[in-house]
Protein backbone atom coordinates (compact mmCIF):
# COMPACT_ATOMS: atom_id res chain seq x y z
CA UNK A 1 0.00 0.00 0.00
CA UNK A 2 1.34 3.45 -0.84
CA UNK A 3 1.91 6.14 1.77
CA UNK A 4 -0.79 8.26 0.16
CA UNK A 5 -3.30 5.44 0.65
CA UNK A 6 -2.19 4.64 4.17
CA UNK A 7 -1.68 8.13 5.59
CA UNK A 8 -3.73 10.67 3.58
CA UNK A 9 -4.57 12.86 6.60
CA UNK A 10 -1.05 12.84 8.05
CA UNK A 11 0.50 13.77 4.71
CA UNK A 12 -1.92 16.70 4.31
CA UNK A 13 -1.07 17.93 7.81
CA UNK A 14 2.66 17.69 7.18
CA UNK A 15 2.50 19.59 3.89
CA UNK A 16 0.39 22.34 5.51
CA UNK A 17 3.27 23.22 7.85
CA UNK A 18 5.46 24.67 5.10
CA UNK A 19 5.01 27.33 2.39
CA UNK A 20 3.74 25.55 -0.77
CA UNK A 21 6.78 26.76 -2.75
CA UNK A 22 9.04 25.05 -0.18
CA UNK A 23 7.35 21.67 0.05
CA UNK A 24 10.74 19.96 0.08
CA UNK A 25 10.75 20.84 3.81
CA UNK A 26 8.28 17.99 4.27
CA UNK A 27 10.90 15.37 3.42
CA UNK A 28 12.00 14.68 7.01
CA UNK A 29 8.53 14.28 8.54
CA UNK A 30 7.49 12.13 5.55
CA UNK A 31 10.50 9.87 6.06
CA UNK A 32 9.60 9.51 9.75
CA UNK A 33 6.08 8.55 8.67
CA UNK A 34 7.30 6.07 6.04
CA UNK A 35 9.54 4.38 8.57
CA UNK A 36 6.84 3.79 11.20
CA UNK A 37 5.38 0.54 9.90
CA UNK A 38 8.39 -1.36 8.63
CA UNK A 39 11.15 0.15 10.72
CA UNK A 40 13.02 1.27 7.60
CA UNK A 41 12.35 3.29 4.47
CA UNK A 42 11.96 1.00 1.48
CA UNK A 43 12.52 1.79 -2.16
CA UNK A 44 8.82 2.32 -2.91
CA UNK A 45 8.45 4.90 -0.14
CA UNK A 46 11.55 6.71 -1.38
CA UNK A 47 10.14 6.86 -4.89
CA UNK A 48 6.79 8.06 -3.66
CA UNK A 49 8.24 10.83 -1.48
CA UNK A 50 10.57 11.91 -4.28
CA UNK A 51 7.66 12.20 -6.71
CA UNK A 52 5.46 14.04 -4.19
CA UNK A 53 8.12 16.63 -3.36
CA UNK A 54 9.61 16.81 -6.87
CA UNK A 55 13.14 15.96 -5.78
CA UNK A 56 15.32 13.07 -6.88
CA UNK A 57 15.57 9.69 -5.19
CA UNK A 58 19.29 10.31 -4.83
CA UNK A 59 18.57 13.35 -2.70
CA UNK A 60 16.22 11.32 -0.52
CA UNK A 61 18.88 8.61 -0.15
CA UNK A 62 21.47 11.20 0.87
CA UNK A 63 19.13 12.46 3.60
CA UNK A 64 18.50 8.92 4.87
CA UNK A 65 22.24 8.37 4.92
CA UNK A 66 23.02 11.62 6.74
CA UNK A 67 20.59 11.35 9.67
CA UNK A 68 21.11 8.46 12.08
CA UNK A 69 17.43 7.82 12.87
CA UNK A 70 16.59 6.84 9.30
CA UNK A 71 17.33 3.33 8.13
CA UNK A 72 17.31 1.94 4.61
CA UNK A 73 17.67 -1.70 5.67
CA UNK A 74 15.48 -3.82 7.91
CA UNK A 75 16.88 -4.72 11.34
CA UNK A 76 15.23 -5.90 14.56
CA UNK A 77 11.60 -4.83 14.98
CA UNK A 78 12.68 -3.08 18.14
CA UNK A 79 15.87 -1.07 18.18
CA UNK A 80 17.34 -0.47 21.62
CA UNK A 81 19.68 2.49 21.31
CA UNK A 82 21.86 2.93 24.36
CA UNK A 83 23.61 6.23 24.98
CA UNK A 84 27.28 5.56 25.79
CA UNK A 85 28.57 9.11 25.52
CA UNK A 86 30.76 10.66 28.19
CA UNK A 87 28.16 11.73 30.83
CA UNK A 88 26.27 8.41 30.60
CA UNK A 89 29.54 6.44 30.53
CA UNK A 90 30.57 8.19 33.77
CA UNK A 91 27.46 6.61 35.28
CA UNK A 92 27.90 3.07 34.05
CA UNK A 93 26.48 3.07 30.50
CA UNK A 94 29.32 1.07 28.93
CA UNK A 95 28.90 -1.72 31.47
CA UNK A 96 25.12 -1.66 31.04
CA UNK A 97 25.48 -2.06 27.27
CA UNK A 98 28.00 -4.91 27.65
CA UNK A 99 25.84 -6.71 30.23
CA UNK A 100 22.68 -6.32 28.14
CA UNK A 101 24.39 -7.63 25.02
CA UNK A 102 25.85 -10.50 27.06
CA UNK A 103 22.40 -11.41 28.32
CA UNK A 104 21.02 -11.38 24.76
CA UNK A 105 24.04 -13.21 23.33
CA UNK A 106 24.82 -10.54 20.75
CA UNK A 107 27.41 -7.83 20.16
CA UNK A 108 26.50 -4.11 20.04
CA UNK A 109 25.11 -3.39 16.58
CA UNK A 110 23.73 -6.91 16.17
CA UNK A 111 20.21 -8.33 16.09
CA UNK A 112 18.92 -11.29 18.10
CA UNK A 113 18.58 -14.50 16.01
CA UNK A 114 14.76 -14.26 16.11
CA UNK A 115 15.07 -10.92 14.31
CA UNK A 116 13.21 -9.03 17.03
CA UNK A 117 15.73 -6.90 18.90
CA UNK A 118 18.70 -4.86 17.70
CA UNK A 119 20.96 -3.28 20.32
CA UNK A 120 23.06 -0.30 19.30
CA UNK A 121 25.34 2.22 21.00
CA UNK A 122 24.28 5.74 20.03
CA UNK A 123 25.39 9.30 20.65
CA UNK A 124 24.11 11.55 23.44
CA UNK A 125 20.32 11.48 23.97
CA UNK A 126 20.11 14.46 26.36
CA UNK A 127 19.22 12.45 29.45
CA UNK A 128 22.65 12.46 31.12
CA UNK A 129 21.27 12.66 34.67
CA UNK A 130 19.17 9.51 34.19
CA UNK A 131 21.83 7.06 32.96
CA UNK A 132 21.94 4.23 32.15
CA UNK A 133 19.26 5.03 29.59
CA UNK A 134 18.25 4.19 26.05
CA UNK A 135 15.61 4.98 23.49
CA UNK A 136 13.57 2.42 21.65
CA UNK A 137 12.80 2.92 18.00
CA UNK A 138 9.95 0.81 16.72
CA UNK A 139 6.41 0.96 15.43
CA UNK A 140 5.42 3.40 18.20
CA UNK A 141 8.01 5.88 17.09
CA UNK A 142 10.69 6.75 19.62
CA UNK A 143 10.44 6.37 23.39
CA UNK A 144 12.86 7.07 26.22
CA UNK A 145 13.64 4.57 28.98
CA UNK A 146 15.63 6.08 31.84
CA UNK A 147 17.34 4.80 35.01
CA UNK A 148 17.50 1.37 33.39
CA UNK A 149 18.88 -1.94 34.56
CA UNK A 150 19.46 -5.12 32.56
CA UNK A 151 16.55 -6.76 34.45
CA UNK A 152 14.12 -3.95 33.60
CA UNK A 153 15.27 -4.06 29.98
CA UNK A 154 14.71 -7.81 29.75
CA UNK A 155 11.17 -7.29 31.11
CA UNK A 156 10.58 -4.67 28.44
CA UNK A 157 11.81 -7.05 25.73
CA UNK A 158 9.58 -9.87 27.06
CA UNK A 159 6.59 -7.53 27.05
CA UNK A 160 7.45 -6.50 23.52
CA UNK A 161 7.47 -10.14 22.39
CA UNK A 162 4.16 -10.90 24.12
CA UNK A 163 2.46 -7.84 22.68
CA UNK A 164 3.34 -8.64 19.08
CA UNK A 165 5.86 -5.93 18.67
CA UNK A 166 4.30 -3.17 20.78
CA UNK A 167 6.35 -1.60 23.57
CA UNK A 168 4.20 -1.57 26.69
CA UNK B 1 14.17 32.06 45.41
CA UNK B 2 11.33 30.83 43.26
CA UNK B 3 12.15 29.60 39.79
CA UNK B 4 11.98 31.79 36.71
CA UNK B 5 12.29 28.96 34.16
CA UNK B 6 11.69 25.68 35.99
CA UNK B 7 8.45 27.08 37.44
CA UNK B 8 6.84 23.63 37.41
CA UNK B 9 8.92 22.92 40.50
CA UNK B 10 6.98 25.65 42.36
CA UNK B 11 3.60 25.46 40.59
CA UNK B 12 2.13 21.97 40.07
CA UNK B 13 0.51 21.29 36.67
CA UNK B 14 1.78 24.48 35.05
CA UNK B 15 1.99 22.39 31.89
CA UNK B 16 -1.81 22.59 31.64
CA UNK B 17 -3.19 25.69 29.97
CA UNK B 18 -5.60 26.58 32.81
CA UNK B 19 -2.93 26.55 35.49
CA UNK B 20 -0.57 28.48 33.24
CA UNK B 21 -3.24 31.13 32.61
CA UNK B 22 -4.09 31.37 36.32
CA UNK B 23 -0.45 32.18 36.99
CA UNK B 24 -0.34 35.11 34.60
CA UNK B 25 0.23 33.06 31.47
CA UNK B 26 -0.13 34.79 28.08
CA UNK B 27 -0.69 38.19 29.75
CA UNK B 28 2.69 39.41 28.49
CA UNK B 29 1.95 38.28 24.94
CA UNK B 30 -1.55 39.73 24.92
CA UNK B 31 -0.34 43.02 26.37
CA UNK B 32 2.50 43.23 23.83
CA UNK B 33 0.27 42.57 20.82
CA UNK B 34 -2.43 45.00 21.95
CA UNK B 35 -0.40 47.78 23.54
CA UNK B 36 3.23 47.64 22.44
CA UNK B 37 5.07 48.27 19.22
CA UNK B 38 7.28 45.35 18.13
CA UNK B 39 10.46 47.39 18.65
CA UNK B 40 9.37 48.19 22.21
CA UNK B 41 9.31 44.46 22.97
CA UNK B 42 12.80 44.10 21.52
CA UNK B 43 14.02 47.03 23.61
CA UNK B 44 12.79 45.50 26.86
CA UNK B 45 14.61 42.24 26.04
CA UNK B 46 17.73 44.17 25.03
CA UNK B 47 17.71 46.23 28.24
CA UNK B 48 17.26 43.11 30.36
CA UNK B 49 20.75 41.94 29.40
CA UNK B 50 19.45 38.50 28.34
CA UNK B 51 22.09 36.54 26.44
CA UNK B 52 21.61 33.39 24.35
CA UNK B 53 21.50 30.25 26.49
CA UNK B 54 22.36 27.76 23.75
CA UNK B 55 26.07 28.24 24.25
CA UNK B 56 27.27 31.33 22.41
CA UNK B 57 25.90 33.86 24.91
CA UNK B 58 25.05 36.44 22.24
CA UNK B 59 22.82 39.34 23.43
CA UNK B 60 19.27 38.31 22.48
CA UNK B 61 17.74 41.76 21.95
CA UNK B 62 20.62 42.74 19.69
CA UNK B 63 20.08 39.64 17.56
CA UNK B 64 16.42 40.63 17.12
CA UNK B 65 17.46 44.16 16.12
CA UNK B 66 19.64 42.76 13.33
CA UNK B 67 16.58 41.51 11.41
CA UNK B 68 16.55 42.97 7.91
CA UNK B 69 13.36 45.02 7.63
CA UNK B 70 13.63 45.40 3.86
CA UNK B 71 13.20 41.68 3.24
CA UNK B 72 10.00 39.81 4.18
CA UNK B 73 8.55 37.52 5.46
CA UNK B 74 10.41 37.04 8.74
CA UNK B 75 10.69 33.79 10.65
CA UNK B 76 11.44 32.75 14.22
CA UNK B 77 13.02 29.36 14.85
CA UNK B 78 13.37 27.86 18.32
CA UNK B 79 16.44 25.67 18.59
CA UNK B 80 15.36 22.56 20.52
CA UNK B 81 18.05 20.33 19.03
CA UNK B 82 19.70 19.88 22.45
CA UNK B 83 22.43 17.40 21.50
CA UNK B 84 25.54 18.48 23.40
CA UNK B 85 26.65 15.61 25.64
CA UNK B 86 25.87 16.88 29.13
CA UNK B 87 22.92 19.13 28.18
CA UNK B 88 19.39 18.11 29.16
CA UNK B 89 17.64 21.31 30.21
CA UNK B 90 15.46 22.15 27.20
CA UNK B 91 13.60 18.86 27.34
CA UNK B 92 12.60 19.50 30.96
CA UNK B 93 11.36 22.99 30.02
CA UNK B 94 9.32 21.73 27.06
CA UNK B 95 7.80 18.82 28.96
CA UNK B 96 7.10 20.60 32.22
CA UNK B 97 6.69 24.30 31.41
CA UNK B 98 5.76 24.24 27.71
CA UNK B 99 3.46 27.26 27.61
CA UNK B 100 6.06 29.64 29.01
CA UNK B 101 8.42 28.49 26.26
CA UNK B 102 5.73 28.81 23.57
CA UNK B 103 4.75 32.25 24.87
CA UNK B 104 8.42 33.19 24.52
CA UNK B 105 8.33 32.01 20.90
CA UNK B 106 5.19 34.09 20.37
CA UNK B 107 6.75 37.22 21.91
CA UNK B 108 9.90 36.85 19.81
CA UNK B 109 7.73 36.41 16.72
CA UNK B 110 5.72 39.55 17.48
CA UNK B 111 8.92 41.51 18.17
CA UNK B 112 10.41 40.70 14.77
CA UNK B 113 7.15 40.66 12.80
CA UNK B 114 7.11 36.92 12.07
CA UNK B 115 3.78 35.25 11.30
CA UNK B 116 5.25 31.74 11.34
CA UNK B 117 7.61 30.15 13.82
CA UNK B 118 9.18 26.69 13.83
CA UNK B 119 10.34 24.67 16.82
CA UNK B 120 13.16 22.44 15.60
CA UNK B 121 13.42 19.43 17.91
CA UNK B 122 16.03 16.71 17.65
CA UNK B 123 14.41 13.58 16.21
CA UNK B 124 14.85 11.69 19.47
CA UNK B 125 12.38 14.15 21.08
CA UNK B 126 9.55 12.44 19.15
CA UNK B 127 7.30 12.31 22.22
CA UNK B 128 8.12 15.90 23.17
CA UNK B 129 7.14 17.07 19.69
CA UNK B 130 3.81 15.23 19.93
CA UNK B 131 3.24 16.84 23.33
CA UNK B 132 4.09 20.34 22.02
CA UNK B 133 1.73 19.81 19.06
CA UNK B 134 -1.08 19.23 21.56
CA UNK B 135 -0.12 22.36 23.51
CA UNK B 136 0.02 24.44 20.34
CA UNK B 137 -3.46 23.19 19.39
CA UNK B 138 -4.74 24.20 22.84
CA UNK B 139 -3.28 27.68 22.38
CA UNK B 140 -5.00 27.99 18.99
CA UNK B 141 -8.28 26.93 20.51
CA UNK B 142 -7.90 29.46 23.32
CA UNK B 143 -7.17 32.27 20.86
CA UNK B 144 -3.48 32.77 21.67
CA UNK B 145 -2.34 31.58 18.23
CA UNK B 146 -4.02 31.97 14.85
CA UNK B 147 -5.38 34.83 12.74
CA UNK B 148 -6.06 38.37 13.95
CA UNK B 149 -5.01 37.80 17.52
CA UNK B 150 -6.80 39.74 20.27
CA UNK B 151 -8.70 41.73 17.63
CA UNK B 152 -5.55 43.12 15.99
CA UNK B 153 -4.13 42.46 12.53
CA UNK B 154 -1.35 40.28 13.92
CA UNK B 155 -1.42 36.56 13.05
CA UNK B 156 0.90 33.82 14.23
CA UNK B 157 1.26 30.08 13.81
CA UNK B 158 3.82 27.83 15.49
CA UNK B 159 4.89 24.51 13.96
CA UNK B 160 7.14 21.73 15.23
CA UNK B 161 9.75 20.16 12.97
CA UNK B 162 11.54 16.96 13.97
CA UNK B 163 15.15 16.34 13.10
CA UNK B 164 16.44 12.81 12.77
CA UNK B 165 19.66 12.40 14.70
CA UNK B 166 22.48 14.83 13.90
CA UNK B 167 24.35 16.92 16.50
CA UNK B 168 25.37 19.39 13.82
CA UNK B 169 21.76 20.54 13.41
CA UNK B 170 22.16 22.47 16.66
CA UNK B 171 24.36 24.83 14.65
CA UNK B 172 21.90 27.46 13.49
CA UNK B 173 22.55 27.42 9.74
CA UNK B 174 22.70 23.59 9.61
CA UNK B 175 19.40 23.63 11.47
CA UNK B 176 17.88 25.92 8.81
CA UNK B 177 19.17 23.65 6.03
CA UNK B 178 17.52 20.75 7.84
CA UNK B 179 14.13 22.51 7.99
CA UNK B 180 14.52 23.17 4.27
CA UNK B 181 14.66 19.41 3.77
CA UNK B 182 18.38 19.05 3.20
CA UNK B 183 21.30 17.38 4.89
CA UNK B 184 22.20 19.45 7.93
CA UNK B 185 25.44 21.05 6.83
CA UNK B 186 26.38 24.56 7.99
CA UNK B 187 26.33 27.50 5.60
CA UNK B 188 29.10 30.01 5.14
CA UNK B 189 28.51 32.94 7.51
CA UNK B 190 28.10 35.85 6.91
CA UNK B 191 25.37 36.37 5.86
CA UNK B 192 23.89 35.53 9.27
CA UNK B 193 20.30 34.31 9.69
CA UNK B 194 18.84 37.75 10.59
CA UNK B 195 19.60 38.77 7.00
CA UNK B 196 19.58 35.37 5.22
CA UNK B 197 17.88 32.62 7.18
CA UNK B 198 15.08 30.14 6.55
CA UNK B 199 14.21 30.04 2.82
CA UNK B 200 16.67 32.91 2.42
CA UNK B 201 14.50 35.19 4.58
CA UNK B 202 15.46 37.06 7.78
CA UNK B 203 15.26 34.64 10.68
CA UNK B 204 15.87 34.74 14.41
CA UNK B 205 17.18 31.46 15.83
CA UNK B 206 17.01 31.28 19.64
CA UNK B 207 17.54 28.46 22.11
CA UNK B 208 14.55 27.10 24.09
CA UNK B 209 15.87 28.35 27.45
CA UNK B 210 16.55 31.82 26.03
CA UNK B 211 12.97 32.15 24.80
CA UNK B 212 11.52 30.80 28.05
CA UNK B 213 13.01 33.82 29.87
CA UNK B 214 11.14 36.29 27.68
CA UNK B 215 7.55 36.20 29.07
CA UNK B 216 8.65 37.05 32.63
CA UNK B 217 11.05 39.72 31.37
CA UNK B 218 8.13 41.36 29.60
CA UNK B 219 5.77 41.13 32.57
CA UNK B 220 8.24 42.05 35.32
CA UNK B 221 10.48 44.40 33.38
CA UNK B 222 14.09 44.62 32.22
CA UNK B 223 15.29 46.07 35.54
CA UNK B 224 13.88 43.13 37.49
CA UNK B 225 15.78 40.67 35.28
CA UNK B 226 18.98 42.69 35.39
CA UNK B 227 18.81 42.81 39.17
CA UNK B 228 19.35 39.01 39.20
CA UNK B 229 22.79 37.58 38.44
CA UNK B 230 26.04 39.47 37.94
CA UNK B 231 27.03 42.65 36.10
CA UNK B 232 28.47 40.50 33.29
CA UNK B 233 25.68 37.96 33.07
CA UNK B 234 22.13 39.02 33.90
CA UNK B 235 19.43 36.69 35.14
CA UNK B 236 19.21 33.00 35.83
CA UNK B 237 20.68 29.95 34.11
CA UNK B 238 19.79 26.29 34.17
CA UNK B 239 22.88 24.23 34.97
CA UNK B 240 22.70 20.63 33.74
CA UNK B 241 24.88 18.78 36.24
CA UNK B 242 26.09 15.30 35.28
CA UNK B 243 28.93 12.86 35.74
CA UNK B 244 30.39 11.68 39.03
CA UNK B 245 28.10 13.64 41.39
CA UNK B 246 25.63 12.26 43.90
CA UNK B 247 22.64 14.23 42.63
CA UNK B 248 22.83 14.90 38.89
CA UNK B 249 20.06 17.00 37.41
CA UNK B 250 18.99 20.47 36.31
CA UNK B 251 19.52 23.32 38.73
CA UNK B 252 18.28 26.82 38.03
CA UNK B 253 20.56 29.34 39.70
CA UNK B 254 21.18 33.06 39.37
CA UNK B 255 24.53 33.78 37.75
CA UNK B 256 27.08 34.42 40.48
CA UNK B 257 27.12 31.18 42.44
CA UNK B 258 30.34 29.15 42.37
CA UNK B 259 31.25 25.73 40.98
CA UNK B 260 31.49 24.62 44.61
CA UNK B 261 27.90 25.75 45.30
CA UNK B 262 26.71 23.81 42.27
CA UNK B 263 28.71 20.61 42.67
CA UNK B 264 28.86 20.23 46.46
CA UNK B 265 25.73 22.20 47.38
CA UNK B 266 23.09 21.34 44.78
CA UNK B 267 24.82 18.21 43.50
CA UNK B 268 25.56 16.76 46.95
CA UNK B 269 29.27 16.27 46.22
CA UNK B 270 31.17 13.48 44.52
CA UNK B 271 30.05 9.82 44.48
CA UNK B 272 31.64 7.93 47.42
CA UNK B 273 33.13 11.29 48.49
CA UNK B 274 36.08 10.78 46.16
CA UNK B 275 38.32 13.73 45.26
CA UNK B 276 37.13 15.80 42.31
CA UNK B 277 39.59 15.93 39.42
CA UNK B 278 38.23 17.89 36.47
CA UNK B 279 35.23 19.91 35.32
CA UNK B 280 33.83 20.34 31.83
CA UNK B 281 31.55 23.39 32.15
CA UNK B 282 30.08 23.29 28.64
CA UNK B 283 29.54 19.64 27.81
CA UNK B 284 31.73 17.52 25.57
CA UNK B 285 32.83 20.56 23.55
CA UNK B 286 34.26 22.11 26.67
CA UNK B 287 37.81 22.69 27.77
CA UNK B 288 38.83 20.56 30.73
CA UNK B 289 39.37 22.58 33.91
CA UNK B 290 41.64 21.33 36.71
CA UNK B 291 39.22 21.22 39.66
CA UNK B 292 41.40 22.89 42.29
CA UNK B 293 40.16 25.30 44.97
CA UNK B 294 40.61 28.29 42.68
CA UNK B 295 38.37 26.70 40.06
CA UNK B 296 35.78 25.56 42.59
CA UNK B 297 35.54 29.07 44.02
CA UNK B 298 35.17 30.66 40.59
CA UNK B 299 31.90 32.44 39.94
CA UNK B 300 29.54 30.95 37.40
CA UNK B 301 29.08 33.64 34.81
CA UNK B 302 30.33 34.03 31.25
CA UNK B 303 33.33 36.27 32.04
CA UNK B 304 34.55 34.50 35.20
CA UNK B 305 34.61 31.00 33.69
CA UNK B 306 36.71 32.39 30.85
CA UNK B 307 39.47 33.25 33.37
CA UNK B 308 39.88 29.48 33.84
CA UNK B 309 40.57 28.97 30.14
CA UNK B 310 37.11 27.60 29.35
CA UNK B 311 33.70 28.79 28.27
CA UNK B 312 30.49 28.46 30.25
CA UNK B 313 28.63 27.71 27.01
CA UNK B 314 25.32 26.01 27.66
CA UNK B 315 26.34 25.40 31.31
CA UNK B 316 26.34 21.61 30.98
CA UNK B 317 28.66 20.81 33.83
CA UNK B 318 30.24 17.35 33.58
CA UNK B 319 32.07 16.38 36.76
CA UNK B 320 35.03 13.99 36.67
CA UNK B 321 36.56 12.40 39.77
CA UNK B 322 39.90 10.73 40.47
CA UNK B 323 38.69 7.30 39.35
CA UNK B 324 38.57 8.54 35.74
CA UNK B 325 41.48 8.85 33.33
CA UNK B 326 41.51 11.98 31.17
CA UNK B 327 42.88 9.86 28.32
CA UNK B 328 39.61 7.89 28.44
CA UNK B 329 37.61 11.13 28.62
CA UNK B 330 39.10 12.46 25.42
CA UNK B 331 38.69 9.12 23.66
CA UNK B 332 34.97 9.50 24.41
CA UNK B 333 34.77 13.09 23.14
CA UNK B 334 36.79 12.28 20.01
CA UNK B 335 34.55 9.30 19.28
CA UNK B 336 31.53 11.61 19.56
CA UNK B 337 32.84 14.36 17.29
CA UNK B 338 34.18 11.89 14.72
CA UNK B 339 30.64 10.50 14.49
CA UNK B 340 29.01 13.94 14.34
CA UNK B 341 31.30 15.78 11.93
CA UNK B 342 29.05 16.59 8.96
CA UNK B 343 31.87 16.09 6.46
CA UNK B 344 31.71 19.50 4.82
CA UNK B 345 35.06 20.95 5.95
CA UNK B 346 38.17 18.87 5.36
CA UNK B 347 40.05 19.77 8.59
CA UNK B 348 37.11 18.60 10.73
CA UNK B 349 36.23 15.52 8.69
CA UNK B 350 39.81 14.27 8.33
CA UNK B 351 41.10 15.64 11.62
CA UNK B 352 38.49 13.81 13.66
CA UNK B 353 39.16 10.62 11.72
CA UNK B 354 42.89 10.81 12.51
CA UNK B 355 42.37 11.86 16.12
CA UNK B 356 40.25 8.76 16.64
CA UNK B 357 42.86 6.50 15.04
CA UNK B 358 45.64 7.98 17.17
CA UNK B 359 43.72 7.94 20.45
CA UNK B 360 42.75 4.30 19.85
CA UNK B 361 46.42 3.50 19.36
CA UNK B 362 47.37 5.40 22.54
CA UNK B 363 44.88 3.34 24.51
CA UNK B 364 46.74 0.19 23.52
CA UNK B 365 50.38 1.35 23.48
CA UNK B 366 51.47 4.43 25.38
CA UNK B 367 53.86 5.98 22.92
CA UNK B 368 54.75 9.60 23.88
CA UNK B 369 55.15 10.44 20.20
CA UNK B 370 51.52 9.55 19.61
CA UNK B 371 50.40 11.98 22.31
CA UNK B 372 52.41 14.69 20.54
CA UNK B 373 50.87 13.64 17.23
CA UNK B 374 47.36 13.85 18.67
CA UNK B 375 48.00 17.33 20.03
CA UNK B 376 49.47 18.34 16.69
CA UNK B 377 46.45 17.12 14.69
CA UNK B 378 44.05 18.87 17.10
CA UNK B 379 45.87 22.18 16.83
CA UNK B 380 45.92 21.97 13.05
CA UNK B 381 42.13 21.72 13.02
CA UNK B 382 41.62 24.89 15.05
CA UNK B 383 40.38 28.00 13.27
CA UNK B 384 39.96 26.27 9.93
CA UNK B 385 36.30 25.19 9.78
CA UNK B 386 33.06 26.89 8.80
CA UNK B 387 31.31 26.16 12.09
CA UNK B 388 32.35 25.60 15.68
CA UNK B 389 32.25 21.78 15.57
CA UNK B 390 35.78 21.57 14.20
CA UNK B 391 36.87 23.75 17.12
CA UNK B 392 34.78 21.95 19.74
CA UNK B 393 36.28 18.59 18.79
CA UNK B 394 39.73 19.81 19.82
CA UNK B 395 38.95 21.55 23.13
CA UNK B 396 39.05 18.55 25.47
CA UNK B 397 41.94 17.02 23.53
CA UNK B 398 44.24 20.03 23.76
CA UNK B 399 43.36 21.04 27.32
CA UNK B 400 43.33 17.41 28.47
CA UNK B 401 46.85 16.75 27.23
CA UNK B 402 48.21 20.13 28.36
CA UNK B 403 46.53 20.31 31.78
CA UNK B 404 46.61 16.59 32.75
CA UNK B 405 49.93 15.36 31.28
CA UNK B 406 50.27 12.65 33.97
CA UNK B 407 47.23 10.88 32.48
CA UNK B 408 48.98 10.36 29.16
CA UNK B 409 52.00 8.48 30.48
CA UNK B 410 52.36 4.72 30.39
Amino acid sequence: MSLAEKYPKEIRQILAKYPPEHKRSAVMPLLHLAQLQEGHVDRHAMQEIAALLEITETEIASIIGFYTLYHDKPEGKLRIQVCTDLPCALRGADKFLADLCGKLGIQPGETTPDGLVTVEAVMCLAACDKAPMFQTQGTNGIEYHEHMTVEKTMELIDGFKKNDGEVK
Amino acid sequence: MTHVLLRHRDIPNINTIDVYKKNGGFEAFKNAVIKMKPEEVTNVVKNSGLRGRGGAGFPTGMKWQFMDNKNWPHYVVANADESEPGTFKDREIMEQNPFQFLEGVALASYAVGANAAYVYLRGEFWQVAKFLDEKIAEMEEAGFLGDKLFGTDYSLRIYTHLGAGAYICGEETALLESIEGKRGQPRVRPPFPPSFGLYGKPTVVNNVETLTNVPLILSKGADWYKSIGTADSAGVKIFSLSGRVKKPGNYELPFGKTFRDLIYGEGGGIIDDRPIKAIMPAGASSSLIVADDKALDTILDYASVRTLGADLGSASVIVIDDTVSIEWVISKTIHFFKHESCGKCTPCREGNHWMLSVVNRIEHHHNPEDVELLLNVAKQMQGKCLCALGEFATMAVVTGIERFPQDFKA
